[in-house]
């Protein structure tokens, strides 16, 4: 039996983000979301492999991981009810706040810098439980003091309808978790390789620690397992370039 | 069955014009013919996202505003055309978030002037737009702030299908937004690959995916009429194309020189 190769940085965002979704029922993943969609397939194959209840994954741009037969209003009704559980989203900006932009830097509307938009930010953030924010790039132009623009906020006012927000934070450096009552992330486990002064240099917010911030647990030779192959096998389906890319750097450590 | 100039020609300047996201089914074919027209001032509304045709026809200079969730290339990157005249400032953005497209169109086909929608509040994008409201919901007992967004109502919507019948039913399988902006639309003019005999109605299996002919107002037959953007169940989409685009749209003159030959090549 060969040597199970050690995990590549992109599978310890993956395998965190499956850690975070644990218990949810359906989760849905927007466009452009390679990791998070991993994520979400390698928790369901888990499950499976557990004999646990089944997770639900929808998939945005698949065919065959999507459950969706009502255009792309769907995924906003069924949010807007509760079916959905989790969800990710992004953003060129992200406070410490937990709010997020996504439309462009400078003084709307005319931004020096200008972004894709809002998507479904705006509502999504509001009705899903568990929002995931993903970034892999962690410097101080993405991290900021005060986003130039809010496409959705990280916490609302008393009185406002709100059954969701953000949730955790995963960077290619760290995992933060919200806390929803103070407004602030608190940085929960530092990836392999990173610290927490780097960490802190490339984190344009002040956010909550322990003296001494833990590490990101690595992938155990069972989720690698299912993540090399299963889940690749799934994924190629959407993000066929992601997926080659990943067997690629697997090969080339190999 | 007609041409696609004499769908173009249905389209005037000064018409709010409905159009899909990106792989729901673009009608790329009516872009040279819409520019061609020699028409302005278009008020785009992507239902609920943007890419390439309405990139193209900002850079042609025809469109006045754009109503968006978002608008970018997909993995070609960022709509070149469209940042540059957010930039200039010539023209209008109306920032919106998907379910607020889905949500205003749902109210014109009910006939109704509003829906309230979750969400929203405390955001830029809701601070933007003066045409929508915040008001307090009448059925809660507490105070409950919530969202009102004016119906959508779109001159025209255009969309491109896999088939359509000779009596002007169009397919649409399950991408249903298609469905919503024919409704909310007064007129709805639809590119399709092929033209069956059958009556699409006539079967139950296509009935169900089918939009019928009371909300379409003209077809044209056209092959690959997506592309560079793919068809669902028909083609994949041309990510070199779209590649392509991006870098020679960087420039208004490197636009200028892709769209001579995009004409020749529809």
């Amino acid at each position: 039996m060969s040597m199970i190769q050690p995990p590549l940085p992109r599978e310890i965002l993956i395998c965190t983000i499956a850690r975070l979704l644990d218990g949810v029922r359906h989760v849905a993943v927007g466009a452009s979301s390679p990791i998070p969609a991993a994520g979400a397939m390698l928790l369901r194959a888990l499950k499976e492999r557990a004999g646990a209840a089944p997770v639900k994954i929808s998939i945005l741009g698949s065919v065959e991981h999507n459950f969706f037969t009502n255009g792309s209003t769907e995924l906003f009704d069924c949010a807007g009810q509760g079916r959905i559980d989790a969800f990710f989203l992004g953003g060129g900006q992200i406070d410490g706040q937990g709010n997020i932009n996504l439309v462009g830097v400078g003084d709307y509307p005319r931004s020096s810098v200008r972004w894709p938009g809002s998507f479904g930010s705006a509502y999504l953030y509001f009705v899903v439980p568990r929002v995931i924010l993903f970034r892999e790039e962690h410097t101080p132009r993405v991290f900021v003091e005060k986003v130039d623009f809010i496409s959705a906020p990280g916490t609302s006012d008393e009185g406002v309808y709100r059954t969701g927000g953000p949730y955790a934070l995963v960077t290619g450096k760290g995992l933060f978790r919200f806390d929803r009552q103070k407004g602030r992330f608190r940085l929960d486990s530092i990836h392999p390789g990173h610290s927490f002064d780097e960490i802190a240099e490339a984190t344009g917010f002040t956010f909550e620690h322990d003296a001494e911030p833990g590490v990101t647990p690595s992938p155990d030779v069972d989720e690698l397992d299912l993540l090399r192959g299963r889940v690749l096998d799934e994924l190629a389906e959407t993000y066929p370039e992601f997926a080659a890319q990943m067997r690629q750097s697997l090969t080339e450590i190999a | 069955m007609e041409d696609l100039q004499s769908l173009a020609r249905l389209v005037e300047s000064g018409m709010r014009l409905a159009l899909p996201v990106d792989y729901a089914g673009v009608s790329m074919a009516m872009v040279h013919p819409l520019i061609e027209r020699g028409i302005s001032d278009l008020d785009v509304v992507c239902v609920p996202t943007g890419g390439l045709q309405v990139d193209m026809l900002v850079g042609a200079g025809v469109v006045r505003s754009v109503e968006t969730s978002a608008i970018s290339l997909g993995e070609a990157g960022g709509a070149p055309c469209f940042n540059r005249a957010v930039k200039e400032g010539s023209i209008v953005v109306r920032d919106a978030t998907c379910p607020a497209i889905h949500t205003g169109l749902l109210a014109a086909q009910k006939g109704v002037p509003f829906m309230p929608m979750r969400g929203l509040i405390g955001s830029d994008v809701l601070r933007y737009r003066q045409d929508w409201k915040t008001v307090d919901n009448p059925f809660a007992e507490a105070s409950d702030p919530i969202v009102l967004i004016p119906a959508i109502r779109p001159d025209v919507a255009i969309f491109h299908v896999p088939m359509a019948d000779r009596h002007g039913n169009v397919w649409i399988g399950r991408r249903r937004e298609l469905a919503a902006m024919a409704y909310a639309s007064a007129v709805t003019l639809v590119t399709a690959e092929r033209i069956v005999d059958k009556n699409l109605l006539s079967d139950e299996v296509t009935a169900t995916g089918t939009l019928p002919s009371l909300y379409v107002t003209a077809v044209a037959q056209v092959t690959r009429g997506a592309w560079p953007y793919g068809l669902w169940g028909e083609y994949s989409a041309d990510t070199q194309e779209l590649m392509r685009y991006a870098r020679e749209a960087r420039t208004a003159q490197g636009f200028s020189a892709y769209m001579a030959g995009f004409g020749e090549a529809a």
